[in-house]
């Protein structure tokens, strides 16, 4: 994924550098902090009570959490084949729209088939919308960065035209669709666990986490341990060796982006058929975007995307409470920490591995 | 509920009726004045456009820092990053006891039916939506009457008998912005052409002030004259587009004369601000009602603008019809047809 030749042992490269990246973003986010005039150490407390501190706030925290393991899943698996998908947010919207479709067309359904349809749909949807830029670099060499960010408006200015024309609520000022039937929507979390004798405050968080926990070990199992995740490495890492090797690297670019997609559909997964119950306009609200740099973070890595998930779950729950609390701290506030913690862990990632180098073997590093 | 909480704008028969029951209410309170108003603990969740957007939000901060002004209570408020926070704010300050809480714009809806369902006992105002609860205000706006008449203004300013609509998302509110101001450009000429364009098809389109401003632009080049935004901030680049070309502008919202002044020809006001500062009043002065608040010509939640920036602009003649108008809406002998009512617009 990274082009810096700088070698470095697995656990430094894997933990150490992200951990380094994280520590100076926040200390930048401090200084930002100082400087309007607030406290960082009481800042980052209530940050984190926000986020940690009660069952409704981890709640919040995992519900984000599921979002970013979706779209950073999707990142990671279009990065271990060399390509950079940054269409997470369309493949999402059209996953939402296939996801809203099904929950909408096949209601008369029992929710036991209607569900996982439903599921299937959504990642179908992302599965093809992130097909068709792979067939197209694949095909005719057109950048997947280029397509992939172009899809995402096409992606949205169809649902624009689908909620107002042809699936919109009639009558309805805000352009969604109809709410779902109740037994077409995946469970809340505190639904879940009550039978458990588990009482659980009323959050966003629902049954699609445990889908993004199984994906993560099906991601895992995948890339490290299955022939085409084997295939899938071998053309991220050197597409003409792959092809030396037997495997059609174009093949591999449009099965990767598939997938990549399909995970993207994860999002619309929890906005749509978990939180909303219904398909609204810009549901993807970023997240998409943000799962570039939850990828880059967890160095492609699922062990490593689920840390970096869970670390802007608690800084988009945590900045929330922040900005509640706070009203000095508004929510552009909380942006620019979020941007700050991507700019370390992403861009200046370099920067760290040097320093680190230096520090764990001097002398070997020119 | 057909009468809005409005008392400070009102006008007409009525005003005599309520001005008398007001002169009434304060001579019997005058002697319990501190006892007769309600300690109230506002609140406003804004839009996802933010607070500072330069006209919606921005109106009911207006009115919130109008009542904050005038009473000294103070009001918390939140500015949304995405669907999930909207609902999490609702809840969190109606656990802290605020009310009335204020649901800005018509994607709060879900949340606020949730919320509100959940704390009977708190006061909730919705703008721009209905949400049908025992404890919520829903204030929604006649746009289309407004419209009209800002349609009506461009329609007898026009020299060339082509005026140019500036949408800002393409979504049925906005339609019925359109819809409003053609029919009055068609009252004031019948022949007249109208061109309209949509900024874009994704919220971005609201704060596109360049695109907005290349849309007026190739108006005016196919001889627009006046132009009327219903944009948000991306309207900001067609008043100026249409000044720079010494052409006119019409604001929406918020009074935009001043924006570039001598250059807009008017403004459609929706006095969101209003509706905000009653909300806030009503409640601390114990008369706060749930229900619909529809506001129109009628009741002054719609209107056009008309101050020291344009009156040079708007002549005698102008004014009189808009104020026929105006009354002929009201008396219901004229009727504009509200794109919203069957998603079509048939002039």
């Amino acid at each position: 994924m990274s082009a810096a030749p700088i070698e470095l042992p697995r656990w430094a490269d894997t933990a150490l550098v992200p951990l380094v990246s994280v520590a100076a973003a926040l200390a930048v986010s401090g200084l930002v902090v100082i400087g309007i005039g607030e406290s960082p150490l009481e800042a980052t407390a209530l940050l984190l009570r926000g986020a940690l501190g009660s069952a409704e706030g981890i709640g919040f925290t995992l519900y984000y959490t599921t979002n970013f393991i979706f779209t950073g899943l999707a990142v990671a698996v279009a990065f271990h084949a060399g390509l950079f998908n940054i269409g997470g947010e369309g493949q999402a919207t059209i996953a939402g729209i296939f996801a809203a479709l099904a929950c909408l067309w096949l209601a008369p359904l029992p929710g036991l088939l209607l569900v996982p349809l439903a599921i299937l749909a959504a990642a179908a949807g992302g599965a093809l919308y992130g097909f068709i830029p792979g067939w197209l670099q694949a095909t005719r060499g057109s950048h997947v960065v280029i397509t992939t960010i172009m899809f995402n408006f096409l992606a949205a200015t169809l649902t624009v035209y689908l909620l107002v024309e042809v699936i919109g609520k009639p009558g309805s000022m805000q352009p969604e669709t109809p709410e779902f039937a109740a037994h077409a929507v995946l469970t809340p979390m505190h639904k879940l666990l009550a039978p458990l004798g588990i009482t659980l405050p009323s959050t966003p968080l629902n049954s699609a986490f445990l889908l993004a926990l199984a994906a993560l070990v099906a991601v895992w199992a995948l890339i490290f341990r299955s022939r085409l995740g084997y295939a899938i490495r071998t053309v991220g890492a050197n597409p003409r060796a792959a092809t030396y090797a037997g495997i059609s690297p174009a093949r591999i670019t449009m099965v990767a982006m598939a997938i990549s997609g399909a995970l993207a559909g994860g999002l619309a997964v929890n906005e749509v058929m978990g939180v909303q119950h219904r398909l609204l306009l810009d549901f993807t609200a970023g997240y998409g975007f943000v799962g570039i740099a939850v990828a880059l973070m967890g160095r492609g890595h699922p062990v490593g995307v689920a840390l970096a998930a869970l670390l802007f779950g608690v800084l988009y729950q945590g900045g929330a409470e922040l900005s509640f609390d706070k009203p000095s701290i508004t929510r552009d506030m909380v942006v620019v920490i979020g941007g700050v913690i991507i700019l370390f862990a992403g861009a200046l990632d370099g920067l760290f591995r040097r320093a680190v180098a230096l520090l764990l073997r001097p002398g070997r590093v020119a | 509920m057909e009468r809005p909480t409005l008392p400070d704008i009102d006008r007409g028969p009525r005003m005599h009726l309520k001005t008398l029951a007001l002169a009434l209410a304060g001579v019997a309170l005058s002697a319990v004045v501190a006892m007769a108003q309600t300690a109230v603990k506002p609140a406003i969740v804004y839009d996802k456009g933010g607070k500072f957007d330069k006209s919606f939000n921005e109106g009911v901060f207006a009115g919130a820092e109008k009542f904050k002004t005038e009473t000294g209570v103070e009001f918390r408020d939140f500015e949304p990053t995405n669907d999930a926070q909207i609902e999490q704010a609702l809840r969190r300050f109606a656990r802290d006891g605020h009310s009335p809480i204020i649901a800005v714009g018509f994607s709060q809806a879900t949340a606020l039916q949730k919320v509100a369902a959940e704390f009977p006992a708190l006061k909730f105002t919705i703008i721009d939506m209905v949400v049908d609860l025992p404890n919520v205000q829903s204030v929604v706006f006649k746009e289309h009457e407004g419209s009209y008449l800002v349609g009506l203004l461009a329609g007898m300013a026009s020299k060339t008998g082509k005026v140019g609509f500036v949408g800002g998302m393409d979504i049925p509110l906005i339609r019925k912005f359109a819809c409003g101001y053609v029919q009055g450009v068609k009252a004031a000429k019948k022949d007249a052409e109208i061109f309209q364009n949509m900024t874009g098809s994704t919220p971005a389109a609201w704060n596109d002030p360049v695109k907005g401003g290349e849309l007026a632009k190739s108006q005016i080049d196919r001889g627009a004259d006046v132009i009327y935004h219903a944009a948000g901030g991306t309207g900001i680049g067609v008043l100026r587009a249409a000044a720079d070309a010494g052409k006119l502008g019409i604001g929406v919202d918020s009074n935009q004369n001043g924006l570039q002044p001598g250059k807009v020809l008017t403004s459609m006001l929706k006095r969101v601000d209003v509706a905000a500062y009653s909300s806030f009043k009503a409640a601390r002065d114990g008369n706060w009602k749930a229900g619909i608040s529809v506001l129109g010509l009628k009741e002054d939640g719609v209107g056009w603008a008309l101050d020291d920036a344009n009156k040079a602009l708007i002549t005698p003649e102008m004014k009189a019809a808009a104020d026929k108008a105006r009354a002929d809406i009201i008396s219901g002998a004229v009727k504009v047809h509200d794109y919203m009512s069957d998603s079509k617009c048939a002039v």
